[in-house]
């Protein structure tokens, strides 16, 4: 049944990359326990423009949890503490009455703040770029029924490609590392055999661009399985070392 | 008096689009080169037409509004894509693709495009399939199957609740094959504030910068619109957030066509308002009616203890429910289309057998399909929707039924377009859901997938040549020309017109009260009078809004206020639009239900003698109401019938 509640935030304001940014505290009453987080800061939101103050910029776009583009730090953990969810599918049900909620942007170095909770992910687009495809053009391809995939393969590159791009993974890595990003694209498509002819080339040139765009290595923590929304498997990135190294050994 | 001309191919429905592509004119390599195709939005049309332009050879500079352009709405689609490849042997064909379409439609769209459609969907499948679209299979290795509304065999292929994101996946992953290839430029955070004509051609577009609110230009030989659809015109819709209708509004000031604007799809299946404070309606695929079954309880008593809070839904008796899917279209069952679903459902609620605190609500129920099947096949089939609703709505859906009521989710109206998705400016052309064609007045499901992709990868491609191929002549264009510094002064003049009214109303609280009037008076059950309520009303929040609207900071800055406000002034005219054309169409057809014109038994009641026509919206200037041009619908090679999904 529904309840209210009254929260503290301390939320992360900051004017644009190159500024400093700073904490801002802020109290709210009487926030419905069925809405969700984003709700709660659109209340907020409210409020400030109310009171003729700038609000606070954060990203978020399907709210359903399907889009990836929302990307709050909420209390120490992307998407915050619950697991399995992204901010948008966070509802303040979760909280208790009087709680603190501090909520930040991502911090990794590939990720420079626009304003306030708003990143720019651009290098993830990047990464996909460099490789995170497979070279057919529209037209001439033969028919869907052609090419059998046995159900276990198939439903393991599905697992892979549930993926959203969020970055809560390298928002959570100490390293600031990408890899279980890169390794969900690169084991979706080495798994299937449309994928398997460019293997090899895929694999090196995401890891390459990776490297290149400020991502830190991976040490094996596993923060980003843990962190993921969208539960991709650690054994994805054991998948991309091994299909990185069979190429690199080949050249 | 504008004629409207549909360049609809000769020749028999199975033969018009290889007519067409048999006779059609195209560029050579080497002049593809020199021609710049702007495509504003990367969704499952805008990335599927923008890679694919690319590939061929084209310039093309491509526009999104989020930080990526994996992100587009049509990565929440869930359910599914239809296509009639007859894998399951049961009995499926184009012509039957076709058919249940026109038919879902409630024969309000256009056969030729209906039937491209139905043809081009088999190589949709095999196109996605090549790209690594990773589709739900049989143990054998072949491709599974589902079915969906509005039909009888099973032809939707599947990836788990997430088609529409493996889907857009896959096209992003087109595109940017594309983008690293230099072929496609891509533009992110960018809204797109207006179309700019030159010699009544559209040439180039006017261009918010999100992130600093600096306005740029861009000039191409021709522009292509994949911007969606304009649901959040109704404030709480499936639409994402940034949803909207501002590309198509724009375009319609400058004189395209804005076509059945009142054929809004609301769909039976999304998870119930529950506050004031809500920000957008969940949708729950409608796949789920494969094995859920709808029901409301029998007597208004039990209703309303469960209302009250004083019985739970497994406490009712199976004789104590009321499937009344089931009972009033024995044939279809639970998998009626859309638009008699949600119906069947208000009709349940408004007689008082609804059910959630609020009344507006009835029961989707997966314990018979989990006795049946197992817990297990349900999780494998729906897991991530029930994990969804469970996360909204804190209840087990395996254990107690879903709650679920209908919310706007689809317009199948839009800015009209030709054979060739030209709309009636030359040079600008509409794809997806943007655009008026496929569906009629009421969309199947899984249909919307297979029109994005088959627009953007297998019909725009080649229809935009024949336009383009007397274009080779025309040198870039510069955007320091009078018509790209008026399009950009007008932009400027009206923001700063917005930011200079500091009244005491936010953007939000206005959307809101735009919301409320929509879903009162142009929503499930229209009848004159509400419409003209509606006229007045929405003519009164426009003076609020323009008059009392407060966005805070600065117009060159990013500036989040500004932007809802810039469209919510375009809403707010959709919203108008929307009215105008349901009082217009005395009839009932799909998505738009006059009350006046229904059967005794409260179904769908078409006037073909007058009504059978599309209703094409002419902008005629600020304060003047739109005029209206007709494209007489004639149906060569389908009979039109009362939809009968009863027996």
């Amino acid at each position: 049944m529904a309840k209210s509640i009254n929260i503290t935030l301390k939320v992360w304001r900051q004017k644009d990359a190159k500024s400093k940014g700073h904490f801002e505290t802020y109290h709210l009453e009487n926030i419905s326990t069925d809405s969700s987080f984003l709700e709660m800061l659109d209340i907020l939101n409210e409020k400030l423009v109310d009171e003729h103050k700038e609000p606070i910029a954060f990203d978020h776009d399907c709210r359903e949890g399907i889009c990836g583009m929302c990307s709050l730090y909420i209390n120490g953990h992307p998407h915050g503490y619950e697991s399995e969810v992204t901010t948008c599918q966070l509802h303040m049900r979760k909280f208790k009455d009087g709680d603190v909620i501090t909520v930040e942007p991502w911090r990794s170095r590939a990720f420079p703040v626009i304003r306030d909770l708003m990143v720019d992910r651009g290098a993830y687009d990047k990464i996909m770029q460099a490789g995170g495809y497979i070279s057919v053009n529209t037209g001439g391809t033969p028919d869907a029924n052609a090419i059998p995939i046995s159900k276990e393969i198939a439903d393991e590159a599905m697992d892979a490609a549930t993926c959203i791009g969020c970055g809560a993974c390298a928002a959570a890595c100490k390293n600031g590392s990408a890899m279980l990003f890169v390794s969900a694209k690169v084991s979706q498509l080495a798994l299937l055999p449309q994928g398997k002819l460019e293997a090899a080339r895929r694999a090196k040139a995401m890891v390459a661009k990776m490297d290149e765009l400020g991502f830190g290595n991976c040490t094996n923590t596993g923060a980003c399985a843990a962190e993921c929304p969208k539960s991709i498997s650690l054994s994805n990135i054991a998948r991309l070392n091994r299909e990185f190294l069979c190429a690199k050994l080949k050249d | 008096m504008s004629t409207i001309d549909s360049k609809i191919p000769k020749g028999p429905l199975a033969e018009k689009w290889t007519n067409y592509k048999n006779t059609q004119k195209l560029v050579n390599p080497a002049n593809k080169r020199r021609l710049d195709i702007i495509v504003i939005g990367t969704g499952l049309a805008g990335a599927s037409a923008a890679a694919t332009l690319g590939e061929l050879g084209f310039n093309v500079l491509n526009f999104c509004m989020q930080d990526s352009p994996r992100r587009a709405h049509s990565i929440a689609a869930q359910g599914g894509i239809n296509a009639a490849k007859n894998y399951q042997n049961d009995g499926d064909s184009i012509y039957r693709l076709f058919y249940d379409t026109i038919k879902g439609g409630d024969y309000r769209a256009r056969e030729a495009n209906v039937y491209r459609l139905a043809e081009v969907s088999n190589n949709i499948i095999d196109q996605c399939v090549a790209q690594g679209v990773p589709f739900a299979r049989e143990y054998g290795g072949t491709l599974a199957n589902r079915s969906f509304g509005g039909a009888q065999v099973s032809r939707t292929f599947y990836a788990k609740g997430q088609t529409g994101q493996q889907l857009l996946l896959g096209a992003y992953s087109a595109l940017s094959r594309q983008i690293q290839k230099g072929s496609v430029k891509e533009y992110t955070r960018r809204e797109v504030l207006d179309i700019v004509l030159i010699d009544g051609r559209a040439r180039g577009v006017i261009v918010r910068n999100m992130t600093n609110g600096k306005i740029e230009r861009y000039a191409a030989h021709a522009v292509v619109m994949a911007t969606g659809g304009y649901g959040n015109a109704y404030f709480l819709s499936t639409n994402a957030m940034h949803s909207n209708g501002s590309v198509a509004i724009q375009a319609y000031r400058k004189g395209a066509y804005f076509a059945n604007p009142c054929y809004v799809q609301i769909h039976p299946t999304c998870i119930p308002v529950h506050g004031d404070y809500q920000s957008k309606l969940t949708l729950m695929s409608e796949s789920l009616r494969n094995d859920g079954r709808i029901w409301v309880p029998k007597k208004k008593e039990d209703a309303e203890a469960i209302r009250a809070g004083k019985l739970k839904p497994t406490q009712i008796k199976e004789e104590d429910r009321d499937y009344y899917l089931e009972r009033r279209y024995p044939a279809f069952g639970n998998l009626v289309p859309r638009d008699v679903a949600s119906r069947a459902a208000k009709e349940r609620c408004d007689a008082g057998y609804g059910v959630a605190p609020s009344g507006l609500a009835v029961y989707l129920d997966f314990s018979e399909a989990i006795n049946r099947l197992g817990k297990d096949a349900i999780k494998a089939k729906y897991g991530n929707l029930f994990q969804m609703y469970e996360k909204i709505a804190d209840e087990n859906p395996y254990e107690t039924p879903m709650m679920i009521y209908p919310a706007i989710h689809y317009t199948m109206g839009g800015i009209w377009v030709d054979y060739e998705l030209q709309t009636s400016i030359p040079g600008l052309f509409a794809i997806g859901e943007c655009n008026f064609s496929d569906h009629g007045a009421n969309r199947l499901g899984a249909s919307a997938l297979m029109q994005g992709l088959a627009d953007g990868y297998f019909v725009l491609p080649y229809t935009i040549q024949n336009y383009l191929s007397d274009q080779i002549q025309v040198p870039r264009f510069s955007v320091d020309t009078p018509e790209f510094e008026e399009a950009e002064r007008s932009v400027v003049e009206k923001e700063n017109r917005i930011l200079n009214i500091q009244g005491h109303r936010t953007v939000d609280s206005i959307h809101k009260d735009l919301g409320h009037i929509m879903w009162e008076y142009v929503g499930m059950g229209r009848t004159k009078e509400s419409l003209e309520t509606a006229i007045e009303k929405l003519k009164d929040l426009k003076k609020e809004f323009w008059s009392n609207v407060y966005v805070p900071g600065k117009v060159e800055d990013l500036n989040i206020e500004l932007g809802k406000a810039l469209r919510l002034a375009d809403f707010i005219e959709i919203g108008e639009l929307i009215a105008h054309d349901a009082l217009n169409r005395n009839e009932s057809c799909g998505g738009h239900f006059r009350e006046e014109y229904q059967t005794p038994e409260g179904e769908a009641l078409r006037q073909d003698e007058e009504y059978s026509y599309v209703s094409c919206w002419k902008y005629t200037g600020e304060g003047s109401a739109p005029e209206l041009l007709k494209e007489p619908l004639d149906y060569e090679f389908t009979e039109r019938k009362t939809r009968n999904y009863k027996n």
